[in-house]
């Protein structure tokens, strides 16, 4: 937020200042903002409009907060750090402008980290994740030895080279506001900026949830229905893709329902994240469920460069 | 002579390919020049996070023009010749050639070729774009509105500037003049990313290194290692604490920071009760930091760290230290976590006691639920080789079958003074605690410790096993059964780590070998070689006999028993039959005509089967690795230094007994040393290539030596030389005691010799002849006892 703002809206004092800052400095950039997606995710990248949208030669600069789901995270609200829910805030640029390491760096100067009295890094991380068939190459960004950042200039998507590259941020907005209010457990984070009385914690809103999907996580989940639940997802994605495709006498070949297809592959992933998290996947048996999830990415991913939002020409 | 200067500056360049990027752009461009018909009299490559720099120093100015002449054919040769001539030598017509005379030749065509030397410039501009674009990075990238179109730059992350500049000491420097892809040469850079990010305009390379420093960039890698490695000694000392030095990290490190600032952190003490090197693993892995030992320790870490900073922060480095504190602690607290959390009880123990029950597990004992774990939740080991649980059950059975072999070789009880009774106990602890080990061997991989860092694999489950009070023996072999790891790793010596060690890589081999994934080329990505060099230097260095064979026999047929039963507990789809999956066993498993069932169905059955889990054959698969282990086992003996022929000489398709060949190469070295040895051999290989020779010719030789047959003395002595010495051999090597069996052998020399000496194997009668040959052909036999002679080279 800006200096005139209330100071309960400071990033250094509440969790939500520290969104609204982020979001205020990245619409200001000319960024969309966007609402998180409303499906669970094992991370902001899953969202349509990093995924489907960093394919094909359109422009396209997002902002959006998303609820990421880890749920082999979850430590029964025990570890002041790990959580199988949090939030991430995701920043996609395509193509990336030249200056995107300054743009960064402009961000966290806007929620207070001074990079004269703190230490910030480009570490290399090159990120793949191997359901959606994607990797870049970038850094993760430290703050003082803290990973708050992950920084990506994506190469392929759903298989597909970026043709042009995007540029993601995505930034752990848990750490950062526990860095940027100088807490070292995330349930003592002030969420609302409020004190006494009136102040909501990070704890408050989520310390229950934690504790109650890690039973789910890793005793509860019904790993039978899990099972069934993915070959649905998969069955179905095929299916919408299938039912969407292009009619051979089509003038153009426009595939007309990539985006329903795309929610059950990421059903799907979630629910392969599940079982993982239940421990009843062995290690081979990862990779041929990992490379199924890929196999729909790849599919809705082909699909989607045959939509006008993916670059059909009109 | 004038200097070049080139830096290519970029975003953020990965440590680990840094030294090597500098390296690589300073071969390809002095290469590139040398090429081009330039000297240089030095160069330099430097790299910080941020830019490779190549410093060039007395490179020449132009190359120089080149005059050649290249001879042609003859005036008078045919126009084929002629037009090839004006091809090569690149002129357009024989007018544009010259004519010289010579005395024999007569006249002939000469072509006059002159290049004219071109500036460095030139060379230089052309070369350098032609590196960047074709640079051998590991992995690199696109970025940007160019990537829109294939082609574009990529380099290994967005390249920003190109700065070079050439020219003598004596004048102002040029920029050398090029562009890709939108970037444009010049003479400008910008110092450190946050302390000094303006532009620098920069001459040549000694402003360039002072103007840098100033701007808090130490441009230098391994200058920047010696400040961060010195400051970092000073601050654990002045802190009464000694550095824990580590190589790795401080390379990496330095590639982190144009400007290291060497600072220390702290976390509580109770993480300490964390072992040291999960301490030092977790704050290595996640923070690239160093640990420390309270001064004069050993052993213990002390709770401080010490980071690298890139900056002079305005607070002194306050906020920097301690934030790193807290992301250790952190990191700490998640590795605590699972240290604990692998100590105490798993949830859902009820689950778990049909495992336990195979595998005679106490589910009391937290290493004991994580192997129960381990077989319950049918963890696969490789897809086509089943699950760990069926490999740890096979382990076991051979481990404890090995733990009896080496119960009976004495030297394992050596300098233990025990009554028979007491020698009983043991080999029977020896047993049980190879069993023990092989159960809970790789329970630790399902214990969250490894699943963090597998490098620990093995070592955290010694500590977990120790904790619940295993035998020393047994703790140890669930590390030790995964050594040695290569040629130089420590060998296990325990003969509890031996039989488990042994039954864990001959598992490993067989099973690999059973589905046909052996080691090709260099490739070989389940270390089939290490493994097996592993079973082999057990073997050797430990002096442990063994039947190999036998070993991997039994192993085979529980791979083959496995397999099929997968197959029929999961992959039979029964609707092709219209059986009950019960009804469809007992049918293949039913002996023939028990079961009664229609028969066409019950054919179409085994066809069916037959077709699904080919039962490969046992024998072929067992001679191909042990042809494997022969091969590996010559590798490592030449290695040690001995002979390849002797080992050639001695091994046979058939042996088995790794030491056992090992001794007999041994022994008939030293023998080879001998006078008798080299004069045996010399006659030895003589009458074998007689016997070849003639046996080429399918000249008859006698089935046996007939006494009455003999003509000369010289026979009947070789004779019964060759009788005496085969029986005694024969037994010296009954008894293993392969210097005995040379012994007998070298008394053969003085009538082998004699027999050459005085006989004519070639005798015109033919019976006679028969019978000599036969005679050498028992030479052959008895010396093969010990050893194929004709494979040993002199």
């Amino acid at each position: 937020m800006t200096s005139d703002s209330p100071a309960h809206m400071h990033p250094s004092r509440s969790f939500q200042g520290l969104i609204l800052t982020l979001h205020n400095y990245w619409a200001a950039y000319g960024c969309v903002i966007l609402q998180p997606y409303d499906m669970e995710v094992g991370a902001g990248t899953f969202h349509p409009a990093t995924t489907l949208r960093a394919l094909g030669p359109r422009g396209w600069n997002a902002a959006y907060v998303q609820p990421s789901r880890r749920p082999k995270d979850g430590r029964y609200g025990e570890n002041p750090n790990r959580l199988q829910h949090y939030y991430q805030y995701q920043v996609i640029l395509k193509p990336n402008p030249p200056n995107l390491q300054e743009l960064y760096l402009g961000s966290l100067k806007a929620i207070g980290v001074d990079p004269l009295l703190h230490d910030i890094r480009f570490v290399e991380d090159d990120w793949a994740s191997p359901t959606l068939g994607a990797w870049g190459l970038g850094w993760e960004c430290w703050c003082d030895g803290m990973e708050v950042s992950q920084f990506t200039y994506f190469q392929q998507v759903c298989g597909i080279e970026c043709a042009p590259v995007a540029g993601e941020l995505t930034y752990g907005l848990e750490r950062l506001a526990m860095y940027v209010q100088g807490v070292d457990n995330v349930y003592d984070l002030n969420f609302n900026g409020r004190e006494g009385d009136e102040k909501v914690t990070y704890g408050e809103v989520f310390l229950q949830a934690e504790q109650e999907y890690s039973r789910h996580n890793f005793e509860h989940a019904n790993t039978v229905m899990l099972l069934r639940h993915f070959e649905d997802a998969e069955a179905e994605c095929k299916a919408l893709l299938a039912a969407g495709a292009p009619a051979s006498n089509d003038n153009l070949p426009m595939h007309r329902m990539v985006f329903p297809a795309y929610d059950q592959c990421i059903k799907a992933s979630h629910v392969f994240n599940l079982l993982d998290a239940r421990g009843v996947i062995s290690v081979t048996e990862r990779q041929s469920y990992i490379l199924r999830v890929r196999n729909l990415a790849k599919a809705c991913g082909e699909a989607f460069l045959m939509t006008q939002a993916g670059g059909l020409a009109a | 002579m004038p200097d070049l200067l080139l830096e290519l500056r970029s975003e953020e360049i990965p440590a680990r390919m840094q030294r090597k990027a500098a390296g690589d752009l300073r071969k390809m461009l002095t290469d590139g020049l040398v090429e081009a018909g330039l000297t240089y009299d030095a160069a330099r490559e430097y790299w910080t996070p941020r830019r490779l720099t190549l410093d060039i120093r007395g490179l020449t100015a132009r190359s120089k023009d080149i005059h050649e002449e290249i001879k042609g054919p003859s005036t008078t040769a045919p126009e084929q010749a002629v037009h090839g001539f004006l091809r090569k030598a690149g002129l357009a017509s024989v007018a544009e050639a010259h004519i010289h005379s010579d005395p024999k030749k007569g006249d002939f065509y000469v072509a006059h070729i002159s290049k004219p030397g071109r500036a460095a410039e030139a060379i230089i501009a052309e070369l350098v774009p032609a590196i960047i674009r074709g640079f051998p990075w590991p992995t690199s990238m696109r970025w940007g509105p160019a990537s829109a179109k294939p082609g574009s730059l990529r380099w290994v992350r967005p390249l920003q500037t190109i700065l070079c500049t050439f020219g003598p000491e004596t004048e102002e420097p040029v920029v050398v003049d090029f562009e890709i892809d939108g970037i444009r040469s010049g003479n400008v850079t910008h110092g450190h990313r946050f302390m000094a990010p303006d532009e620098i305009t920069v001459r040549r390379f000694d402003d360039y290194v002072t103007k840098l420093e100033a701007a808090k960039v130490v441009l230098d890698g391994d200058r920047r290692k010696e400040i961060i490695l010195a400051d970092a000694r000073n601050l654990a000392f002045a802190n009464g604490l000694d550095l824990v030095e580590d190589e790795g990290l401080l390379e990496e490190v330095s590639g982190l920071v144009e400007w290291p600032v060497v600072l220390m952190g702290e976390f509580e003490q109770a993480f300490l009760a964390i072992p040291p090197e999960v301490v030092r693993l977790t704050i290595r892995a996640n923070q690239k930091c160093f640990v420390t030992r309270p001064q004069g320790d050993g052993e213990n870490l002390s709770n401080r760290f010490i980071l690298t900073a890139n900056i002079e922060a305005k607070d002194g480095g306050k906020e920097i230290a301690h934030g790193n504190g807290k992301v250790v602690r952190a990191r700490l607290s998640d590795a605590l976590y699972f240290w604990r959390t692998d100590q105490g009880d798993l949830p859902d123990l009820e689950q778990l006691e049909e495992s336990a029950k195979k595998f005679g597990l106490d589910l009391k004992k937290p290493l004991d639920q994580r192997m129960a774990r381990l077989d319950h939740l049918n963890v696969t080991f490789h897809a086509k080789l089943g699950t760990q649980g069926e490999r740890v059950e096979r382990i076991k059975r051979l481990a404890e079958e090995i733990a009896d072999t080496l119960s009976k070789q004495p030297k394992f009880f050596d300098g233990k003074l025990l009554s028979a009774d007491d020698l009983n106990t043991e080999q029977k602890y020896l047993r049980e605690r190879a069993g023990r080990a092989s159960v809970l061997a790789k329970a630790d991989l399902t214990t969250e410790a490894v699943g963090e860092f597998p490098e620990l694999q093995g070592a955290m489950g010694r500590k977990y096993a120790l904790l619940q009070g295993e035998h020393p023996s047994v703790a140890a072999a669930i590390e030790e059964h995964y050594k040695p790891q290569g040629p130089s790793d420590r060998v296990p010596t325990d003969p509890v780590s031996i039989a488990v060690a042994l039954a864990d890589k001959i598992d490993t081999l067989v099973g690999f070998w059973a589905i046909d994934e052996k080691p090709t080329g260099s490739k070989d990505p389940y270390a089939l070689r290490r493994a097996a060099l592993g079973v082999i230097r057990i073997l050797i260095e430990n002096g442990v006999r063994s039947r190999l064979v036998e070993l991997c026999v039994q192993l085979l047929r529980l791979h083959n028993a496995a397999k099929l039963a997968r197959f029929l507990s999961t992959k039979i789809p029964i609707s092709l039959f219209d059986l009950s999956r019960s009804t469809f066993a007992q049918a293949v498993n039913a002996p023939a005509g028990r079961y009664v069932l229609d028969v066409q169905v019950r054919e179409h059955i085994e066809r069916y089967v037959q077709r699904q889990v080919p039962q490969e054959d046992e024998s072929e698969i067992l001679h191909d690795l042990l042809a494997f282990f022969h091969d590996r086992l010559k590798v490592y003996l030449r290695d040690q230094g001995a002979r390849h022929d002797l080992i050639d000489a001695v091994i046979t398709p058939q042996s088995d007994d790794l030491l056992q060949i090992v001794r007999r190469v041994e022994a008939l070295g030293s023998f080879l040393d001998t006078e008798d040895g080299k004069n045996l051999l010399a006659g030895t290989k003589r009458a074998a290539n007689i016997l070849a020779a003639e046996e080429k010719k399918k000249t008859a030789i006698a089935e046996t030596v007939e006494p009455a047959l003999f003509r000369e003395e010289a026979e009947k002595s070789l004779f019964a030389a060759v009788n005496q010495a085969e029986k005694q051999a024969g037994e010296a090597i009954q008894n293993e005691d392969f210097s005995a069996a040379m012994l007998a052998l070298s008394v053969l020399r003085e009538p082998v010799d004699s027999f050459f000496e005085r006989v004519l194997v070639n005798d015109e009668d033919q019976a006679v002849r028969a019978n000599r040959l036969a005679l050498l052909a028992r030479i052959r036999a008895a010396t093969d006892q010990v050893a194929d002679f004709s494979r040993i080279a002199g």
